[in-house]
């Protein structure tokens, strides 16, 4: 990727922009906090970024920003996503450039990261519904030899299938899981805002890569 | 939105410098914190009690912190858990070298930051012990949940661990009693109309002008059902039926009462609530040794109320006719 801090910022823009939409989701099955919440982390990762100007590791940047994101969410995102880009952090140290096998390595590493922490599987309608899919879908993009922005795309279109996915499920992790059936034909929170970051991530490469 | 407001952005850091100022005799900020402690903190050699949660619940957790209930409290944004950092900052500043007890409701996102928080104090060294309160009835436990919510029961194990904390008990024991509590209480709501977070700046559900929704959360979240409204001795009647259908209180047992407001029920309603509560409970020749009528467990400016029954033992209902002195609740 051409520019760590720039594929930040597009994630930033992504998630403040969606503010409100993430935030009616979570309205109707949560506790009408989700979009807020990544709002006023994403924020605080430009303002952080802007003044520690952690230079182009992507490992340093990465730890800033699940630094940040765990002391400035709240709620169940700011421990799941902090952990998650703790993880890829810790599987991008020393890298200024990420190829396909690093971005894989990161996502498997984040993934693990909020399985662990959110003690969840799939087919619990939370995150991991849309990032376990894009996960295998990215993987299988690799082994056919695809490129970094061809296995993106790939992964940003499994991971809006599992969005769908979600609609059909009954929550049982998150606040959403005290609504049981009730929570069918609404989509998950969480696996719409792991949606956008990878569809941003993917228009970002894209274009710069 | 119509609120008493400046700023949805700074709601939390004005209340918390508004509680600090009405009550300078019983706590004191954190400095640079979302936290508010007692004003005497660390008590040495005293185990700590350390509760909080999303803002929007108040008096809950900074009113109950003085002495025989809470060392800390901290506060989250509205409705959504403190972070790690704001906790682990709480625990320091009480820790009086017998430990810190956490009391966390059972949220997803309340258990993962309190977690973080004391594996981060655990590496420090301060001896960390946590329970987790679900006492709303109003959602099954099953193995597809992540348990039950909790709600105003949270106001008996300050009241309870704190009053065991103060007579110098260990922090084995004062987890222990706080267990105790939690085995023994249970609690449910209703709403008649929603609350608006200030930063979302609208109602998160809406009620028709008829509607109630039962077994309501405290941060909004739906209930069991929603069904057209009831007399109040009907509704009282069906919640306080759930809870007794889920411990087992039989005749000549003792309990205490909470009826609690969400926030926007005027104190006349909750009194007749307590009406039919209490005559119900004599009519089955269960012992009320103490009631709490008001609001101690709030959802900002939502209509409705919850019940609480906790059943006593001969220890717990010591520990909760204790003295207690913090802003929120005072008794002798």
């Amino acid at each position: 990727m051409a520019n760590i801090n720039a594929a930040i910022e597009a994630l930033a823009q992504a998630i403040i922009a969606n503010k409100e939409m993430l935030t009616d989701l979570d309205s109707a099955i949560g506790d009408a906090d989700h979009g807020i919440n990544m709002a006023r982390g994403f924020e605080a990762v430009r303002a952080k970024i802007a003044a520690a100007n952690p230079g182009d590791d992507v490992g340093a940047v990465l730890k800033l920003i699940g630094m940040t994101l765990i002391s400035t969410v709240g709620g169940a995102s700011g421990p799941l996503y902090g952990t998650a880009f703790l993880r890829a952090a810790g599987a991008a140290q020393g890298k200024t450039t990420v190829d396909v096998e690093i971005a894989a390595k990161m996502l498997e590493a984040a993934i693990g990261g909020i399985k662990d922490r959110g003690k969840a599987v799939r087919g619990e309608k939370t995150m991991l519904d849309a990032l376990e899919p894009a996960y295998d879908a990215f993987t299988q993009g690799m082994a056919e030899g695809q490129s970094l922005p061809a296995c993106l795309a790939l992964a940003t279109a499994a991971a809006a299938k599992g969005v769908e996915y979600t609609k059909t499920i009954i929550a049982t992790k998150g606040r959403a899981s005290y609504l049981g059936e009730r929570s069918i034909g609404h989509q998950d929170p969480g696996a719409t805002s792991s949606y956008i970051l990878l569809a941003t991530l993917t228009d970002f490469a894209k274009a710069n890569v | 939105m119509k609120k008493v407001i400046n700023n949805a952005e700074q709601v939390v850091e004005e209340m918390l410098q508004g509680i600090v100022l009405a009550h300078p005799q019983y706590v004191k900020r954190v400095e640079g914190f979302d936290v508010i402690v007692r004003a005497n903190s660390p008590v040495q050699g005293k185990v700590a009690l350390v509760s909080g949660g999303g803002s929007g619940h108040e008096p809950s957790h900074g009113g109950y912190v003085g002495r025989g209930m809470l060392d800390g409290a901290v506060a989250g944004a509205v409705f959504t858990s403190p972070t790690p950092d704001q906790v682990y900052e709480a625990v320091k500043a009480v820790d009086g070298g017998k430990g810190v007890l956490l009391v966390i409701k059972n949220y997803t996102g309340d258990v993962m930051n309190f977690d973080m928080a004391a594996e981060m104090a655990d590496a420090d060294g301060i001896k960390v012990a946590k329970v987790v309160v679900n006492d709303d009835v109003a959602v099954e436990n099953s193995t597809w949940t992540t348990g039950r919510r909790g709600i105003a029961g949270t106001v008996f194990v300050h009241k309870i661990a704190g009053a065991k904390a103060e007579k110098g008990a260990d922090l084995a024991e004062v987890q222990k009693v706080a267990e105790k509590v939690i085995a023994n209480v249970r609690s449910m709501g209703m709403a008649l109309s929603p609350c608006t977070v200030p930063a979302a700046g609208k109602p998160s559900f809406v009620l028709a002008e008829n509607e109630v929704e039962i077994g309501m959360g405290i941060h909004g979240e739906p209930g069991t059902h929603r069904e057209t409204i009831r007399t109040a001795d009907e509704t009282a009647e069906h919640l306080l039926n759930k809870i007794l259908a889920d411990i087992a209180i039989k005749a000549g047992d003792e309990v205490a009462v909470m009826v609690n407001g969400l926030g926007g029920t005027p104190l006349m309603e909750l009194y007749v609530v307590n009406r039919k509560v209490a005559a119900m409970l004599a009519e089955k020749n269960i012992k009320t040794v103490k009631t709490y009528v008001g609001n101690y467990m709030t959802s900002l400016e939502m209509a409705g109320f919850s019940i609480t029954v906790l059943k006593l033992d001969s220890e717990l209902k010591e520990l909760l006719l204790a003295p207690a002195d913090t802003p929120a609740l005072v008794q002798f």
